[in-house]
């Protein structure tokens, strides 16, 4: 019996030739990450066990990027608790404020991740290396920090779902689009415990920052990891940025599946999930008539160069509705500096937004745009949980940046071609 | 070990940030977390839950953001048991390493109703329903997650795999 990309990555991680779905294994861990809301806890986990040194310094990752640069006090002990470890154990891998980025836009850049990689992070949204060929996944704290103290990790095998994308993306539909639709067909546990393996000739046509998006989103449907097979896109992406080995895994034609699903992605429209879960999902154009009070472009989710350049397009010569604040949020100093030079950044200013350092911020209500009791939001984030920007009244709207851009002129849910002909 | 309180119940696709709002994830201490147990799912739960007593809610309980804070912040409130329909992955990780005890069960999900007195075997997974006297089931620990929960969670287990290789 065949093995599918996943499977193989964790069977070569666990030191066995063949594993099978619901097959428990101790794993090898290639790359631990943690941030400054989860890494705290790790922090104090690994210590109680006594150990002086991390299993590998080169191989613990931290950023600091959820309420940083510090929103209070507390916030600010939190960081420190980051930097004083990462010191003292001599990370090679710790990111400070000016040099750092939002973890999951900037360990892909940085090179820290490559194909047939088996990566763990303290944060739910590790699962975006996957458009690496990466085996990638969120853990807690105490997992992160048998981690960091032993390089190792148990896993339980997922089934897999694979995906097919057919046909040609319509005009202002990217990968957000995508996984939105694909999330709102199963629901926001359709792959509880299991992989998503993103392909098809739609999947083969998708920007490498279009996959981030895709695989991002994996776990909003329960999934342990999204994955997507190893292309000249992918070889491309980290050629000049990884400087060392890969392995390139294929998914065996013979490769076990729990399901296959099929998708005409040539009819998908651009996506809006509704309040509260990303598994509500619709055509823009079907949502009718609904005001907004704020817009947030940015996150691990969109806040590539890409997604800038798409809302600039829109932007560009418009001016923000004047009921609505538009926040703009490059994923990390060097997409912030490659806007600042394509002229992105001038866009966004003159038509009336705000432009943020990277931080996590307001995606999951920490701060940089907090929604008041019965505000309302469209963001390219990745969650629209009851109060996850802010007042448990508030709400959120899930959309890629071409939708957040022509909302944000429009002043209330449009569609790009409303702004742009 | 046995397990015995009242049931609170809560609907399917309870996130992590209904459990425990990012807004207080400016802290990991367990007492300050618990103060805001379930806040945006019922503002009135941390008020009323008395030490000992259960949580039970449909499919996916802890599904969203991988933040340890939640089950913490259920264990620290005196929580004493989750009984759920199902479970989000990264959750029931966190669970299971932090000690906090967790059961699988789509009938006790559904049986129970709030207020309900019911009764946990945890090493047979029998689920006793006292007010209504039903009996549920729940899916059984694979042996190696069995050894996780016996060690105490994760930490103690690592730590004995430690001492032995120094």
């Amino acid at each position: 019996m065949g093995m599918t990309i996943t499977e193989k990555i964790l069977a070569a991680h666990a030191g066995l030739d063949h594993v099978e779905p619901g097959q428990l294994i101790n794993a090898r861990i290639d790359l631990a990450l943690g941030n400054d809301i989860t890494a705290p806890l790790a922090i104090k986990e690994f210590k109680k066990l006594g150990l002086k040194k991390v299993f590998d310094p080169e191989r613990v990752v931290l950023v600091p990027d959820h309420f940083t640069p510090a929103k209070d006090i507390k916030s600010a002990e939190q960081a420190k608790i980051l930097r004083d470890f990462a010191r003292e154990q001599g990370l090679a891998h710790y990111f400070e404020i000016g040099r750092m980025g939002i973890e999951h836009c900037l360990l892909p850049e940085a090179g820290l991740v490559g194909p047939g990689d088996l990566v763990i992070g303290a944060d739910s949204h590790t699962c975006t290396y996957g458009a690496l060929g990466a085996f990638a996944t969120g853990v807690g704290s105490t997992d992160l920090a048998a981690a960091m103290a032993t390089g190792e990790l148990w896993f339980k095998v997922p089934e897999t779902i694979l995906f097919r994308y057919h046909g040609k993306l319509k005009p202002w539909v990217g990968g957000k689009d995508l996984i939105l639709y694909t999330i709102g067909q199963i629901g926001v546990d359709g792959a509880r415990y299991m992989a998503m393996e993103f392909t098809g000739e739609a999947i083969k046509e998708l920007s490498m920052d279009g996959r981030f998006t895709m695989a991002n989103m994996a776990i909003e449907a329960g999934a342990k990891n999204g994955i997507f097979p190893v292309d000249e896109k992918t070889i491309a992406y980290i050629r000049g940025r990884l400087q060392r080995d890969y392995r390139i895994y294929q998914s065996d034609p013979d490769a076990r599946y729990a399901r296959e699903i099929d998708i005409d992605a040539g009819s998908i429209e651009p996506q809006v999930a509704l309040p509260h879960l990303p598994e509500n999902a619709r055509s823009v154009r079907e949502i009718g008539e609904i005001k907004i009070d704020q817009v947030v472009i940015g996150s691990c989710t969109n806040g590539r160069l890409e997604d800038l350049r798409v809302a600039a397009e829109i932007l560009k010569g418009q001016k923000v509705h004047p009921e609505v604040r538009l926040i703009v949020i490059p994923g990390t100093q060097k997409i912030y500096a490659e806007a600042l030079a394509e002229g992105l950044i001038s866009i966004f200013i003159e038509a009336g937004a705000a432009v943020s350092t990277p931080t996590c911020g307001p995606c999951l209500g920490g701060h940089m745009g907090i929604l008041a009791q019965g505000e309302r939001a469209l963001a390219t984030t990745n969650r629209n949980f009851v109060g996850r920007m802010g007042h448990p009244e508030s709400e959120v709207y899930l959309a890629g940046p071409a939708v957040a851009a022509a909302s944000a002129v429009k002043g209330r849910i449009a569609a790009p071609e409303e702004v742009v002909k | 070990m046995i397990i015995q309180g009242k049931c609170h119940t809560f609907g399917n696709d309870i996130d992590t940030d209904a459990i425990i709002p990012a807004r207080y994830l400016n802290t990991s201490d367990p007492e300050e977390l618990a103060r805001h147990c379930m806040e945006d799912a019922d503002p009135t739960f941390a008020g009323r839950v008395q030490k000992g007593e259960i949580i039970v809610a449909g499919k996916n309980f802890g599904c969203g953001s991988s933040r340890e804070h939640a089950p913490v912040a259920i264990k620290a409130a005196g929580v004493a048991a989750v009984i759920a329909a199902s479970f989000a992955r990264i959750f029931y990780r966190n669970a299971i390493n932090i000690g906090l005890p967790i059961f699988e069960s789509p009938a006790a999900a559904a049986g129970i109703a709030a207020g309900d007195e019911v009764k946990i075997d945890a090493e047979k997974g029998e689920i006793v329903n006292l007010t209504k006297g039903e009996t549920y089931q729940a899916a059984p620990f694979p042996p190696f997650m069995q050894e996780l929960i016996a060690a105490g969670g994760l930490m103690p287990y690592v730590a004995r795999k430690v001492k032995a290789h120094v």
